[in-house]
């Protein structure tokens, strides 16, 4: 068997699993946020329990919309606190709360050899810790808050290998992107995405939380790192739980096995209106950009702000551009700060904002207008993704997001730096 | 059986276009219809009858998680979505909530926009009307057909909760 299939087998007492097969899995954690759990709330409580099954195992995060952008969103964040507090189950409000998928691992909430599923589609992200991570809707993680299990159907895995050192200023973003351009949008549809090679390798986890992210954007069900010592070393010290390192099996199946040599490669840029429309950044050609954002469970963690410090620091954000930088957590904020991140921030003349998801999903804090086209860190351009649907966003790694924001187009920090 | 008028759209319809996040402060069905495919079709809810069909091509509802689409979808009156394929959690989403899904390459290749469809989810056949052409759907695994005849997940659920009991 391969990554996917040992965690499913050990999740459904089952021996043995395979692609195809429709199994009852019982997910080690169960996630929602202040937009999906409105819905499983109210669909909870038509199913005739009162109790979730176990309040260790289910975590909400208001991250969406807080600190509250407006009265009905606030009126969501507050049925979504009176249930947490009523079920006595996990809960990060403002002032504990991250972007969930940067809190979570974080928090030592998941762990290798775990299955996770959340009512959020970037919920792959956890599949750099070596785990089952997985998106689904409201109705889905209310039943699974009322019983413990959910049903799910074994996917195919596709392996990929890269091969080769990455350059200077080359991230598992640009990996990542790169492999959707490859692939397409749809190009993983259903399957699990199992990541490895040299390149890999020597990913921080950082770097690799990024790519596990960008999973669903290929269509995947999940993307996959096995445990090394990193990942060991990274969870070691926030779990508070057992947890189990698998192994594929050296004869495991795979679907399809696609092999990149990446040492030539340059950052990448995904073009409006798809990820998959990936360039090197020399490719782009002259865009000018009104906003840098760089933040996101995709890259605002806390070696992606230090990326962005590099290049800002001791220089000025073009005039003409707003850049606003967004760190993860709580936690990433206050690393930032003693490290004077925040200080090369504002006098680069950017913002930082509290944790949340902003402007990544058009939510608030800096929403395009008509024309506008932003460079940003996050994981989706499509149509209408950070406001009008005339404006244009454009996928980049933070060091480009930087660079961009320092000459008013999209550059490549070697432009910045040499 | 199911009939209606066919509104047709390309590959990759993501649930932003959907049901835009703006509107994400709200969780009502009835409200997030009022939005439902604003972000690629301004006009879908002023033209959209209760029984229409959406035909699409590949990876049908991709991105985002939000259950606030497909229930969008449902709620504004469309009887069943026609893809070439659907993005996964989509597809769960979708079945979850009583939505009719059917994955048909010959149809969405068949079908012209504004056709008027008939659609038989006990035979999976799609029936063009205005053409009188004729097409087939794979029908679901068992699984998800024994979910779809219980009445989606909540029933299903309330049902294995009810004999643990
Ligand atoms: S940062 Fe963006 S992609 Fe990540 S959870 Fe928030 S809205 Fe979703």
């Amino acid at each position: 068997m391969n990554l996917a299939e040992k965690i499913f087998a050990a999740h459904c007492g089952k021996k043995k699993v395979s692609p195809g097969e429709f199994i009852n899995v019982q997910p080690d954690l169960i996630l929602s946020n202040d937009i999906t759990a409105p819905i499983a709330i109210k669909e909870f409580r038509k199913i005739g329990v009162k109790k979730v099954f176990d309040t260790k195992k289910i975590v909400m995060v208001a991250d969406h919309f807080v600190p509250n952008k407006d009265i009905t969103s606030a009126e969501q964040s507050k049925f979504m606190r009176d249930f947490a507090n009523e079920q006595g189950i996990m809960y990060y409000d403002v002032g504990q709360m991250g972007i969930e998928h940067c809190l979570l691992p974080e928090k030592g909430l998941v762990l290798p050899g775990d299955v996770i599923i959340g009512a959020d589609s970037h919920t792959c992200t956890y599949g750099a810790v070596s785990a089952f991570a997985t998106g689904m809707g409201s109705t889905d993680i209310a039943c699974a808050m009322a019983t413990g299990d959910i049903w799910m159907r074994v996917p195919q895995t596709i392996k990929f290998v890269y091969h080769g050192k990455l350059g200077k200023w080359v991230s598992g973003k640009d990996l990542i992107l790169f492999t959707i351009g490859q692939i397409g949008v749809d190009g993983a549809l259903y399957a699990a995405m199992e990541f490895t090679g040299e390149a890999i390798d020597s990913l921080s986890m950082d770097s690799r939380f990024t790519m596990a992210n960008m999973a669903i954007e290929a269509g995947g069900k999940a993307g996959i790192f096995h445990a090394d010592q990193k990942t060991i070393d990274y969870v070691k010290s926030r779990a508070s739980r057992h947890y189990k390192v698998y192994e594929p099996d050296a004869d495991a199946a795979y679907a399809q096995v696609i092999e990149y040599d990446v040492s030539k490669m340059e950052p990448q840029v995904s073009l409006p209106h798809l990820p998959s429309n990936a360039k090197p950044v020399s490719k782009v050609g002259k865009i000018e950009i009104d906003q840098s954002v760089i933040g996101s469970c995709t890259n605002g963690r806390i070696s992606d702000l230090r990326i962005a410090a590099g290049i800002l620091k001791g220089r000025k954000v073009h005039p003409r551009v707003r850049c606003i930088v967004i760190p993860g957590t709580q936690q990433i904020y206050l690393d930032a700060l003693h490290e004077g991140l925040i200080e090369i921030f504002i006098n680069a003349g950017a913002v930082v904002s509290t944790p949340t998801c902003g402007p990544c999903l058009g939510g608030y804090m800096g929403i395009l207008a008509g024309g506008e086209k932003a460079v940003s860190t996050t994981n989706r351009n499509f149509v209408g993704r950070m406001g009008s649907t005339k404006s244009e966003v454009y996928l980049a790694n933070p060091a480009v997001a930087a660079a961009s924001a320092i000459t008013g187009r999209i550059s490549s920090p070697e432009e910045i730096t040499k | 059986m199911l009939k209606g008028k066919v509104f047709k759209y390309g590959a990759n319809v993501n649930t932003d276009e959907i049901i835009p996040a703006r509107y994400l402060n709200v969780s009502e069905a009835e409200l997030l219809a009022e939005h439902c495919m604003e972000d690629i079709d301004l006009d879908f809810v002023k033209k959209v009858k209760p029984g229409d069909i959406i035909a699409a091509d590949t990876n049908f509802g991709c991105g985002s998680s939000r259950e606030h689409a497909p229930l969008a979808i449902k709620t504004s009156g469309v009887s069943c979505v026609i893809a070439k394929s659907f993005a996964r959690i989509f597809f769960r989403n979708a079945i979850n909530i009583g939505l009719p899904l059917l994955e048909s390459e010959e149809a969405v290749n068949g079908i012209n926009n504004d056709d008027t469809v008939e659609v038989d989810l006990e035979k999976w056949t799609i029936k063009d009307l205005t053409t009188g052409k004729q097409f087939t759907a794979k029908p679901y695994p068992e699984f998800m057909s024994r979910l779809v005849k219980t009445g989606g997940l909540i029933e299903y659920t309330k049902q294995r909760v009810a004999n643990r009991k």
